[in-house]
């Protein structure tokens, strides 16, 4: 092992220290970010922390030295850790760089990250992985930009373990005034962002002055030195106690069998354990703990699978999982919503701008949020907020905004569960930027109903029930497929839900007693529900001969807001028995169809309908365009003037 | 959860990521140790499959030893694997007897590397580089893209933050996945230890010398140890400040070569 001999190293150099010894248990590893304003000497610390706990290859300051005196270049610790032609020729570090080192207590890894407002994105890339941060502010030049920017973003991504370095003590006769009135200020910034500092603490990084030894020219300060304050930090610990969440990654059928893979973000899994997948709602038990290679002994695993871990899974039950959902126990679920607030960081060129569709991927969830509004942008150096509602939020800036997604995102949001309430945003095929999402926001909050809203905007139409009742052969089917045609030719999705829909399918298991025709109407009716939430305007032609049944219908639509009219198709017995087009009156004469409607059933009228068809009077395209008017009045209402729902 | 846990944990979960995100991955491997905890590590993600092929871009100076495990480890592991060769640089006579290392490292690793991703049309290319080996791999994204023409555009990498890659490609260009990066040889080592990785023998002591790096043979060149065992092995690397890398010529041929052979498209 060589040395450097003192006399070669630059003026001040202490003799390597050994790192701080003793006989303490080793810690757990930490990374930790070092961040700051251009220039205040982030590359220089690294290399100076490399240097003095000997963690710089044989031979590699010597050439670096060598390489400095034949250029007269002064040699510079930064040069350890800037490895890019480019970056060693402006002696400015541009990407972030990992280095491993470790001293006799813990195993480090170092993230040196640029401090040139130009690499943010690589600044952020780095912090964004570490434990903790010191924050480097040069002594004679006190908090700049960057310092405070970098300041900002730590508390967004997050970072709770800060200790402030005031560098470069030496530039100003290590003067205590100086270093306390840099921490007041720094106190003050910090304590505003909810990252107060463990430590503040005086360096000279370039001679090597209270990083690892305590140095005679600030025998003021009684604090700990660089290392001890960080040897007090902690690795962050992955959420455990927490509630389950595990993030699907993927589903594998390299055999017969369904293998859930995916990574515990929080809490843990064990055999046996109920498990919910979100958004979605299906849920089973935990069937098996896939793991390879096979033990020793025979025995399969039971979990616990604690957090931070990456497994596979099997369940009890065959569902159609898909990557991107949340696992979670029912009783404790994340969130579920399309809407949510959110402070976010941008860093692309073009701006993110408000009304934009913009990909968003949180865990292994995909999907697209348009940005509802910008509340306000902060402006992250003075952080002073705009005074309204921005239209744009520009490269570097941070802002406050609501997104709405076009499908529903499983988060937890605030704070809980950190890793659950991040995610970035994409332009291309690039991330460019970043958010955590502070609060789900009711859907009802954003004037006419959100959840709906979205389809509202997908579709250019809301959902609606056009109920269309009358006896058997009155024209209920060919009028309800020409009204699909006509309505589909309009741009409007429709489905027609009849007699032949329902007894072939959902209804097949049901007969024709009286308890049956209940339960088919039923399930008519909640199907209709149904596709009329998710936007479709429903044609449900069905003899439905009670008031009472149909009366329920319009009830449940009202009650979820959906729009419902009911159709009298109205042809005379005589004249629907003579069409007779399905030969079911001649069976029900006959005695081979019990309880036939007309027949030995009874048909109540309606006393009211929304609209009334004679069929026996008035052409199919004559009656099929009054449907359309009123189908399309309910689906497209006019747009209101006070703009509520302008935002879709 | 210990360190190696979580790196463990880390990787599949990058394995994982890479599977899903690429219509046509592919694993590189060059039977080193490095190589072989990759290897491993798939084996895991993916619950004893091995769900792509796996490369070796043969430079035809390989130590016959490796050879052995490379056939070895297919049989036993059981995956796809394709060698590839580049024929046409052999014909030109590009070899250590009448070539620089950077060259032939050029020709017979980089160039042999597009000729199977054009052939194979191969988008991703998972890879077993490491942060610590190197300062300019220590400023790699796990997910790294490159143009069709090969290159790292190091100036201007994409960011990468709270487990988001890039996952897209254009036409033509692909992305060197690198679940190893955040590992350090002493990681490496402990790591093969833990889950006892099948290794080739030249990594341990034969006569007072052994290899800490392997590549091609006439440009790597064993240290000196009397290291038998794993244990022996991380106890040496506890001391030594000698750069893994060091016994392979082609990175110390010129300043900076590391990274013009990186630019260049070498791993």
């Amino acid at each position: 092992m060589t040395k450097l001999s003192d006399t070669t190293l630059p003026a001040g150099a202490p003799a390597a220290a050994a790192p701080s010894a003793g006989t303490a248990p080793a810690l757990p590893h930490l990374s930790f970010v070092v961040v700051g304003h251009v220039d205040h000497g982030k590359s220089t610390l690294i290399g100076r922390l490399l240097f003095d706990t000997h963690s710089v290859e044989e031979g590699k300051a010597e050439r670096i030295q060598a390489a400095c005196k034949a250029e007269g270049m002064e040699f510079e610790y930064a040069f350890l850790m800037d490895a890019l032609l480019e970056e060693q020729a402006q002696n400015i570090t541009m990407d972030t760089t990992r280095v491993p080192f470790r001293t006799d207590r813990r195993a480090y890894t170092i993230i040196d990250a640029p401090g040139h407002k130009e690499f943010l994105k690589n600044m952020i890339t780095g912090a964004a992985s570490a434990d903790a941060a010191v924050l480097l502010v040069d002594a004679k030049e006190g908090l700049r930009e960057q310092t405070r920017r970098h300041g900002f973003l730590l508390s967004l991504l997050g970072l709770r373990q800060i200790v402030v370095a005031v560098n470069k003590m030496d530039l100003v006769n290590y003067d205590q005034k100086v270093f306390d009135s840099i921490s007041a200020e720094l106190r003050e910034f910090l304590g505003r962002l909810g990252v107060p500092p463990t430590h503040i603490v005086p360096i000279s990084a370039k001679l090597g002055y209270g990083l690892i030894s305590r140095s005679e020219h600030f025998s003021w300060y009684k604090g700990p030195v660089l290392l001890e304050a960080l040897e007090q930090f902690r690795s962050t610990p992955p959420a455990a106690g927490a509630p389950l969440r595990l993030t699907v990654q993927d589903v594998y059928r390299f055999d017969a069998r369904r293998i859930v893979a995916g990574l515990v973000e929080a809490g843990s899994l064990s055999v046996g354990d109920r498990i919910e997948f979100f958004p979605g709602g299906k849920h089973s038990v935990i069937k098996t703990i896939e793991e390879w290679p096979a033990r020793a002994d025979g025995s399969t695993p039971k979990g616990p699978v604690g957090a931070g871990r990456s497994t596979a899974i099997t369940l009890a039950d065959e569902l159609f999982i898909e990557r991107g959902q949340i696992g979670g126990p029912p009783e404790d679920p994340p969130s579920v919503s399309y809407y949510f607030t959110a402070r976010v960081f941008w860093l692309h060129a073009d701006s993110l701008k408000v009304g934009e569709l913009v990909p968003l991927r949180l865990g292994a969830q995909q999907g697209e949020g348009r940005i509802a509004s910008i509340e306000r942008t902060l402006d992250a150096v003075t952080l002073d907020a705009s005074t309204g509602p921005a239209t744009e939020v520009k490269r570097h800036e941070v802002a406050e905004v609501r997104i709405r997604m076009r499908r529903p995102l499983a988060f937890d949001a605030g704070g809980r569960l950190p890793a659950l309430g991040r995610f970035v945003l994409m332009r291309g095929r690039r991330i460019a930027g970043g958010g955590v999402i502070d609060a789900a926001l009711r859907d009802d909050a954003v004037g006419g109903g959100g959840l709906s809203a979205n389809r509202v905007a997908l579709l250019g139409h809301r959902g609606t029930v056009i109920w269309m009742t009358g006896l058997s052969g009155s024209g209920k089917s060919t009028l309800a497929q020409e009204l699909e045609k006509r309505l589909l030719r309009a741009g409007v999705l429709a489905a027609v839900l009849d007699g032949d829909v329902l007894r072939t399918g959902l209804s097949r298991n049901l007969g024709f007693t009286t308890e049956d025709r209940r339960e088919n109407l039923r399930r008519a009716i909640e199907l209709a529900l149904h596709l009329a939430d998710a936007g479709v305007v429903v044609i449900a032609a069905l003899i439905s001969p009670f008031r009472a049944d149909r009366a329920m219908a319009a009830k449940r639509a009202a009650d979820r807001g959906i729009p419902f009219a009911e159709v009298f198709v109205n042809a005379p017995l005589a004249e629907c028995e003579r069409r007779d087009p399905k030969q079911l009156y001649k069976r029900a004469r006959a005695g081979e169809i019990p309880l036939f409607t007309g027949i030995d059933s009874p048909y109540e009228a309606p006393l009211a309908p929304d609209l009334e068809l004679r069929t026996d009077e008035v052409p199919v395209g004559e009656s099929v365009e009054k449907l359309a008017d009123l189908a399309l009045a309910l689906a497209r209402p006019p747009i209101p003037e006070n703009g509520a729902g302008a935002d879709i | 959860m210990s360190h190696l846990d979580e790196l463990e944990s880390n990787s599949i979960y990058l394995l994982r990521e890479a599977y899903h995100a690429f219509e046509r991955p592919a694993m590189l491997w060059s039977m080193g140790k490095d190589s072989n905890a990759l290897l491993w590590l798939a084996k895991k993600a993916f619950c004893g499959n091995i769900p792509f092929p796996i490369v070796h871009i043969d430079t035809t100076y390989e130590f016959p030893e490796m050879l052995e495990f490379r056939s070895w480890a297919r049989d036993h592991y059981g995956f796809d694997l394709v060698v590839w060769i580049n024929e046409e640089a052999r014909a030109r006579g590009i070899g250590y007897e009448t070539t620089d290392p950077v060259t032939v490292t050029h020709e017979l690793k980089t160039v042999a590397l597009q000729q199977t991703l054009a052939h194979h049309k191969y988008d991703a290319l998972i890879t077993g580089i490491r942060r610590d080996e190197d300062s300019t791999r220590a400023k790699e994204r796990a997910f790294s893209p490159r143009t069709a023409d090969f290159e790292w555009d190091y100036k201007d990498q994409p960011p990468e933050f709270w487990n988001h890659f890039t996952t897209e490609v254009g036409p033509g260009e692909h992305v060197r996945v690198q679940p190893l990066l955040d590992w350090t040889e002493m990681d490496i080592w402990r790591y093969l230890d833990q889950e006892k990785v099948p290794l080739p023998g030249m990594y341990f002591s034969r006569n007072g010398k052994r290899f800490r790096s392997i590549g091609c043979m006439p440009i790597s060149k064993p240290v000196d140890s009397n290291a038998t065992t794993i244990d022996d092995i991380i106890e040496e690397l506890k001391v030594t400040r000698i750069s893994e890398r060091a016994g392979r010529a082609q990175d110390h041929h010129e300043r900076n070569a590391m990274q013009k052979l990186r630019a260049k498209g070498f791993m």
